[in-house]
């Protein structure tokens, strides 16, 4: 007799830790103005992402198209996985010294793992990270990217 | 022909009530690429043989190819909910070599990362582990949870999983200005939000049926196959390795270090679930305490290593974390060894499992907390 009372008690035991349970989920149910939920698509507009995000690595240009990178290649030299790539060429300048500067600051995106070496390493602090994140593209070959802009050139003043 | 196939016949490789069934590698329950061979009788468990290497990326030995901060980028994807954590071991270890003394402001901040990404980590577990037993509910409170601290991180650190944040000598940035009034925030949040853990799966009678009494590992086979971590301890295995070999800010705080010796599936829940707590009490002592100063010490453009081998352990929400180190005086390790504690936790699986039957192996793997690029590494 004492265990069937105990088995009829275990069930309602058991029925009312169920219930507990459904007290919490009820709860949400009938308040869903608490939801945290989000649209994504629709929500593109408002979604800023915060300042320091690591969506890619871009090259600040001034109005004039002038950038602040010297191709030291010191972001090459930190990438753990050869995603940068510096090609310089040397020009003559007008007092007829030879320089060099950069041609194609490469940058291969889908190679990259957003770790901020290459930003924290930059000595003029010519390239940054953008807060980007949709980079999806229908060919492999978009995801590398020149970061210069064509045509732009070193900003007077920057120390090489 | 009869005797061999009397011998056939005999032989248990052969015998018909035996099958030898694959688990994974793409099981939902396994929480990625892990094969388990399981050889049932009817539905009773009699052996498991794990078969890993299926996300083997040799970051073991890329690590020789590349220099000790580029080493970090790579021990996040380790395991990668105790990203700051794994971190942070590799920081401690060059920070040991080179005999640097960082200044008490990165140790506070990288002690409440740490016990931030704990939480993280123990959400996602918990989310998961009702999942694997068929409550998919528990699922979208603990991500809802953890959504919030993945916003911390995101503000101060710039990414949200792989954060990248420990540097050797230092953290990468100072702490953004929001920064102590968002981890307030959550703390009081979560400190509300936490008993619904327990109103939703930790009472239910359904869950406790199916969790206690499983999975018993005694304390000498915790100690004898090195399961670390809230597993071990719900064994009644004292490693805490905050407690045990204090580093960064954990000898300022106070807390407790979760026992249990019941040795179940029910104890290693119940440890992590009151880690929760005590990680929520450690943040709250050093939040609003972070001292001022620099954020990291200047290191030199190449760090070189002294020769020689150095060894540094720290607790990640899995367990014991070990980076060994040799130099040999260059820019880069002469051999880097990783002790990652879900490589030591799985293997244990065969002795808590055997005799039970499969369903109760799902629960038994998920109280484990496997993240299988951390045994695969």
């Amino acid at each position: 007799m004492k265990s069937f009372i105990e088995y009829i008690g275990s069930i309602f035991k058991g029925i009312w830790t169920l219930l507990i349970g459904m007290k919490v989920t009820g709860k949400y149910f009938f308040t869903p103005w608490k939801n945290v939920t989000q649209q994504y698509p629709e929500n593109r507009d408002q979604l800023v992402m915060f300042e320091r995000f690591r969506g890619e690595v871009i090259m600040t240009h001034n109005e004039n198209n002038e950038h602040l990178c010297t191709g030291c290649g010191i972001c090459e030299i930190n990438c753990p996985n050869g995603s940068i790539e510096i090609i310089s060429k040397s020009i003559l300048t007008p007092d007829g010294k030879k320089k060099r500067i950069i041609d194609q600051h490469i940058y291969h995106l889908g190679m990259c793992t957003f770790c901020n070496l290459c930003v924290k390493a930059c000595p003029t602090g010519a390239i940054v990270m953008g807060q980007k994140f949709e980079h999806a593209v229908w060919d492999r070959s978009l995801l590398t990217k020149v970061l210069n802009q064509p045509g732009s050139k070193i900003e007077e003043g920057v120390k090489e | 022909m009869s005797e061999i196939r009397e011998i056939i016949l005999n032989s248990d490789r052969l015998a018909t009530d035996e099958y030898l069934v694959n688990m994974g590698p793409q099981h939902p329950s396994t929480h990625g690429v892990l094969r388990m061979l399981v050889r049932l009788e009817g539905e009773k468990v009699l052996n498991i043989e794990p078969h890993i290497g299926y996300i083997h990326s040799g970051i073991e030995k890329m690590c020789e190819a590349i220099s000790y901060p580029q080493i970090i980028h790579l021990t996040d994807r380790m395991d990668y909910l105790s990203a700051h954590m794994n971190n942070e071991a590799v920081a401690l270890c060059v920070e040991k070599a080179l005999q640097v003394e960082v200044p008490d402001r990165v140790n506070y901040i990288r002690t409440i990362m740490d016990e931030l990404s704990r939480l993280a980590s123990h959400q996602l577990w918990w989310c998961v582990m009702g999942m694997d037993l068929g409550a998919l509910t528990t699922f979208f409170y603990g991500l809802r949870d953890r959504e919030k601290i993945l916003d911390i991180f995101e503000e101060t650190c710039g990414a949200r999983l792989t954060v990248n944040y420990n540097l050797p000598g230092g953290v990468m940035f100072d702490i953004h200005p929001n920064f102590q009034k968002r981890v307030k925030d959550f703390v009081k949040y979560f400190r509300t939000k936490l008993p619904e853990y327990d109103q939703l799966l930790s009472g239910n009678v359904i869950f406790r049926e199916r969790t206690s009494g499983i999975g018993y590992l005694s304390p000498a086979d915790a100690i004898e196959y090195g399961v670390t971590g809230p597993s071990g301890r719900a064994s009644g295995f004292s490693c805490d390795l905050r407690k045990h070999q204090p580093y960064s800010a954990y000898p300022l705080v106070k807390f407790n270090e979760i026992l249990d010796h019941r040795c179940d599936t029910l104890a290693r829940y119940e440890v992590r679930i009151k880690e929760m707590y005590e990680s929520l009490s450690i943040i709250d002592q050093l939040i609003d305490n972070i001292p001022e100063g620099e954020y990291a010490v200047k290191m030199k453009g190449v760090i070189k290593l002294p020769e020689g081998e150095f060894f540094q352990r720290v607790e990640t929400a899995r367990g014991e974390f070990g980076v060994f180190v040799i130099s040999d005086g260059k820019k880069n390790p002469y051999r880097v060894k990783f002790r990652s504690p879900g490589f030591s936790n799985l293997f244990a699986l065969n002795k808590m499992a055997k005799g039970h039957k499969i369903a109760d192996l799902v629960a038994i793997m998920s109280t484990l907390d496997l993240v299988i690029p951390d045994i695969d590494r």
